[in-house]
């Protein structure tokens, strides 16, 4: 009876202590990378490989996606302006919220789904393949020659994607806006450039997609990392990436929010 | 111990936790000699190659490698070790995102600064000495399994290394594939000079090459001789490993807590 009274009290003390721990294991990995991240950009060449992994091939989902929600922000954002007799400042509605908050937070998400994933998978299938073993037995560290082109490819990549989503938004909501409802081409972009505020708006959204892509592929790269050797624990891993990842996604945007804007 | 003895263990012992691998183990292995270690499933064999690696650390005792210990090496030390050492993994472990020819040039590309066009001359020496010159476009996944170990095996001998560690490189091979490895492995030897330690299970193909031969059980060295004293042995240890027998020293059956009868529910259960 007592026993099951303090199960969850023992659980709760039990996740938290693991959760501290990882905490601490994630950090100590970061300076990790941190540490051996001048070896590998001297051989500039594997980040370059894994930027076009991690980035280019994830500019289809970034691209549509940004489509997309520009249209549905040009519907959405024009339905509720003109009932207030300001359709005009559509393009400015539109623009905002994808230079603030759309573009870094989605971009982020579809990046976590798309390449965090991917790059999850990779390193804990070369871990269960001893292939990060033979690295190391090789005296090539797997950190400097694995994780930490990854790592860098993906923080590179993050704003370039984040800052292509909002200008495929943008055109969504134009789309929307002047090609098909009809609004003034010249209001809707005078609007958004009135409005728009280079260092305010624009250069705060590409810091929060650049924090997103620290949070992402660090997180992408430790679960990896510390996958448990078997196809479950790779896809266990897999799985914690995408889910932790688009958590600390929406916390992290909550703190930058607060301090930026 | 001589200092003709390239790898000492010296009193090892290993635990993961509180499971004891290995336990005092002692054992010395001459310059340029291939010595098998033999034994069960968990028997610790892999844990001695992983000491002589460095990937692991004994819990007590000392493991020599060239007269150094391993285990007091500093990080820069180890990777220098490593260096003049090769390794060839069970299932081969290639990195499946490169071709044969990266794969094998791997080593030379990083640890040395020679032009291109040697590295793929070395890789094409390397590439014949396992016979499968040609082979230098193809993915691993387009390989057999036991063509992707004859290209771990080029890679691990790449650096032309003075230590081999090969673990149980017969694992899932057929016969063809399994004699040709053997060969090479002896091949290798004989013309590097290597000093190699085995890990296997496969013990008559073993014994045709090796040198010497340490058989483990519970994490001790339970027999050991040459090819020829293994034979002969009358040790219950050797001969129930070199026979397969189910029936010896080392127990087959799991030590369960109650009989198959009990587990069945046919005596005292709730059949009766």
């Amino acid at each position: 009876m007592l026993d099951s009274l303090l199960s969850p009290i023992r659980n709760l003390g039990h996740m938290t202590v693991n959760a501290v721990w990882r905490l601490g294991f994630i950090t100590r990995f970061l300076l990790a990378i941190l540490r051996y991240s001048g070896q590998s950009l001297l051989r500039f060449s594997l980040t370059i490989r894994e930027i076009y992994f991690a980035g280019v091939l994830s500019l289809i989902i970034i691209v549509v996606s940004g489509l997309f929600v520009g249209m549905v922000l040009g519907l959405q954002g024009y339905n509720t302006l003109s009932r207030f007799g300001s359709a005009d400042a559509l393009g400015a509605l539109v623009a905002l919220s994808l230079l603030r908050e759309l573009g870094p937070v989605l971009a982020a998400l579809l990046f976590a789904s798309r390449a965090g994933s991917a790059m999850t998978a990779e390193i804990g299938l070369m871990k269960a393949t001893e292939q990060l073993d033979a690295m190391s037995v090789m005296a090539v560290n797997p950190i400097a020659r694995v994780v930490a082109p990854r790592f860098w490819a993906g923080v590179i990549s993050m704003p370039i994607l984040a800052a292509l989503f909002n200008v495929m938004g943008i055109f969504g909501g134009y789309l929307v806006g002047v090609v098909m409802i009809g609004l003034d081409n010249g209001t809707f972009w005078s609007q958004m450039q009135n409005n728009v505020d280079l260092h305010y708006d624009v250069i705060n959204g590409l810091i929060k997609s650049l924090c997103f892509g620290v949070v992402v592929t660090l997180i992408a790269v430790f679960e990896g990392y510390d996958a448990t050797p078997t196809a479950a624990g790779v896809s266990s891993a897999t799985t914690r990436t995408v889910v932790t990842s688009a958590l600390v996604i929406l916390a992290v945007d909550f703190v930058l929010t607060a301090f930026m804007f | 111990m001589s200092s003709d003895h390239f790898i000492e263990f010296q009193d090892v012992s290993f635990a993961y936790g509180d499971r004891p691998i290995l336990k005092n183990i002692n054992l010395a292995i001459p310059r340029g000699q291939l010595v098998a270690i033999m034994g069960g499933s968990g028997s610790g064999k892999t844990t001695m190659l992983r000491l002589i690696s460095g990937q692991i650390r004994p819990s007590r005792g000392k493991v020599l490698v060239g007269g150094r210990d391993v285990a007091a090496m500093s990080h820069a030390e180890l990777f220098e070790h490593r260096r003049r050492m090769g390794m060839l993994f069970q299932f081969g472990a290639l990195f499946t995102d490169l071709s044969v020819e990266d794969n094998v040039a791997f080593p030379l590309r990083e640890h040395t600064r020679l032009p291109d066009s040697m590295i793929r001359d070395l890789v094409v020496m390397k590439l014949s000495a396992v016979g499968l010159r040609g082979t230098q476009t193809l993915m691993p996944a387009e390989l057999s399994g036991g063509m992707a170990r004859r290209v771990a095996l080029a890679r691990a001998i790449a650096l032309d290394p003075q230590l081999m560690l090969y673990d149980e490189p017969f694992t899932g091979l057929d016969p063809i594939s399994l004699g040709v490895i053997a060969h090479l492995v002896k091949k290798l030897n004989d013309a590097l000079g290597t000093t190699a330690v085995m890990v296997t299970h496969d013990v008559h193909k073993s014994l045709d090459i090796v040198d010497h031969v340490y058989f483990v059980s519970n994490g001790e060295i339970v027999a050991e001789g040459s090819a020829e004293e293994v034979r002969a042995s009358t040790s219950p240890w050797v001969h129930q490993f070199v026979w397969g027998e189910a029936d010896g020293p080392v127990h087959f059956a799991y030590p369960a807590g109650s009989t198959l009868e009990e587990d069945l529910g046919l005596k005292g259960g709730r059949h009766a």
